[in-house]
């Protein structure tokens, strides 16, 4: 069994949402999380508030947040219990981030130290 | 490994409208600690508040007691706010109109008694006349009902933008009044409680009658004017006849919610709903408000559109029902008149008298640019001179601004016999 990270890549929706949108998401997400966990297949997660968030750069300058430059920024991620990158994915498309136009779910392998992958 | 979720987070639902309403509660408590120019900072911890738990609660799990860690979160971010800026905690202590120890108080209050006191003391400056009734309107679905802008703009047909300007005019507007946010003094309560009233009365209208598709926010609303009605009921310096009759207006008129609209969402005019679908609960409830409300001696609209909507509880078409109802519409043309009320009376005429005594009574108003008034001509005609039926059926057609009202009248041209 692989580990896959899921990424949710969005743009700050927080200063437009209203409190009935949240409290829709959170149940969103929770059923989808749930879906996952009822299969044994959740390790974990955490969301990453945009909030206080920094850039250090190579040169040691420190700036606030990525979103400067690239539109969307990652909100959260979950790991993931999976044969295949495919089973992952099939994960991944259940998100509700992939509600929001342009918002994306990126899947990646956790790298395992056992040499068949 | 991490430890998987075996009992994975399978807790309950969220209770509906859960953010909705401590939004409200939230917002409200916050804004009477900070004050009223900082409204917005209220909002914005208010909104931080559940952004922090839709990043927590999906990936560690609801937490047992889900509204004492939103207050647990919100209060800290209000105390980091007020700590953050120091600058701004000085300004806000020398300028705070109001209680000034209430900023040393480390402890924010989030019990159910300040809450319902700071959320009535709200709705008082937030109905303050120097704010016009459509700004009045919008800050209390944004402060007190913890509507979104989204939300507020489809309920009162309008644009987000529209809706944001509004509200930023009407906080400048608070803060330059330097209103303190506390219940008026014994002498001038009865004055603004009047404010108060109307605002609540124009709120609940404009989800009754809105012409906004979303039916479930136009209940809300509707259940919003109500609960804050009833908070005005509660408290024993606000509570009076006038908002027990408003109450009782406002439970009458609900009890039609299921019976007014067809499962294809086409609005059942009155005289066609199947009068088993009113809500029994409701119209007892209302009963007993329109009991309370008939203290004291006024006799206040509230009251007459109260007693009206009584009468309309009962499906049956009785003599007494209609009398009542048509000396009821006099009453309240000589209290306050209104062309809505006017058209209303002429079809408890049209009971009473028959129809020729109301179209009589019809040429004396000036109304012909209304299209109600062609539609009601138009079946005041009906049966007797259908061609002037017709006529005033065309007309209205042509007057009718909504799609809806264009459907039901041209089902009505279509159900004259040719």
């Amino acid at each position: 069994m692989n580990e896959f990270m899921l990424i949710f890549r969005h743009e700050d929706g927080s200063k437009t949402a209203s409190p009935e949108q949240m409290q829709l998401w959170m149940k969103q997400t929770m059923d989808w999380i749930n879906g996952i966990a009822a299969q044994n297949k959740f390790v974990g997660g955490n969301g990453l508030p945009f909030d206080g968030s920094k850039v250090v750069r190579h040169n040691g300058v420190v700036t606030n947040g990525p979103f400067g430059e690239i539109k969307e920024t990652i909100g959260g991620y979950i790991i993931v219990k999976a044969e295949t990158v495919d089973e992952a994915v099939e994960f991944a498309k259940g998100s509700p981030v992939l509600q929001g136009d342009g918002n994306s779910v990126e899947v990646r392998k956790i790298a395992k130290g056992d040499g068949l992958h | 490994m991490q430890v998987v979720f075996t009992q994975p987070m399978m807790q309950q639902d969220l209770i509906p409208h859960l953010f909705r309403t401590e939004f409200g509660k939230i917002t409200a408590v916050l804004c009477k600690y900070l004050g009223i120019a900082h409204i917005t900072a209220a909002e914005d911890i208010a909104g931080d508040t559940f952004l922090l738990a839709l990043e927590t609660w999906p990936y560690k799990g609801k937490p047992a007691n889900p509204v004492a860690w939103l207050y647990t979160v919100a209060k800290n971010k209000a105390r980091n706010h007020v700590q953050r800026d120091k600058l701004f905690t000085e300004k806000v202590v020398r300028q705070l109109p109001g209680d000034p120890a209430l900023l040393h108080d480390t402890d924010i209050d989030l019990s159910d008694k300040n809450i319902a006191d700071s959320q009535l003391q709200m709705l008082f400056a937030i109905c303050h006349t120097s704010l016009a009734a459509e700004a009045q309107i919008g800050l209390a679905l944004r402060i007190l009902c913890g509507f979104g802008i989204d939300e507020i703009a489809s309920a009162l047909l309008t644009n987000k933008d529209t809706i944001n300007k509004r509200l930023l005019r009407a906080k400048e507007k608070l803060r330059a009044e330097q209103l303190t946010i506390a219940l008026p003094p014994a002498t001038a309560i009865k004055k603004r409680l009047n404010n108060v009233l109307r605002t609540l009365y124009l709120l609940y209208n404009e989800g009754y009658y809105s012409e906004s598709n979303e039916n479930t926010l136009r209940e809300s609303l509707c259940m919003e004017a109500m609960r804050l009605t009833q908070q005005l009921i509660d408290n024993e310096l606000t509570n009076c006849p006038e908002a027990n009759a408003l109450l009782a207006l406002m439970c009458f008129q609900s009890s039609r919610f299921d019976a007014r609209k067809s499962t294809t969402g086409i609005m059942i005019l009155y005289n066609d709903q199947d009068a088993r679908l009113w809500n029994q609960q409701l119209i007892s409830e209302g009963a007993y408000y329109l009991q309370q409300a008939a203290t004291g001696d006024t006799l206040s609209k509230y009251h007459l559109e109260a007693t009206i909507a009584y009468w309309h509880t009962f499906k049956e078409d009785t003599t007494e029902k209609w009398t009542n109802i048509l000396q009821l519409f006099d009453h309240l043309l000589l209290v306050e008149y209104s062309s809505v009320a006017a058209l209303n009376r002429l079809y408890a005429l049209a009971k009473v008298k028959g129809n020729e005594a109301a179209i009589q009574a019809a040429a004396a108003l000036d109304l012909s640019e209304n299209h109600y008034y062609q539609v009601l001509l138009g079946e005041l005609f009906t049966g007797i001179d259908n061609t002037m039926a017709r006529t005033h059926f065309t007309t209205a057609l042509q007057l009718a601004k909504t799609a809806h009202d264009k459907i039901v009248i041209t089902a009505k041209l279509a159900a004259i016999a040719v």
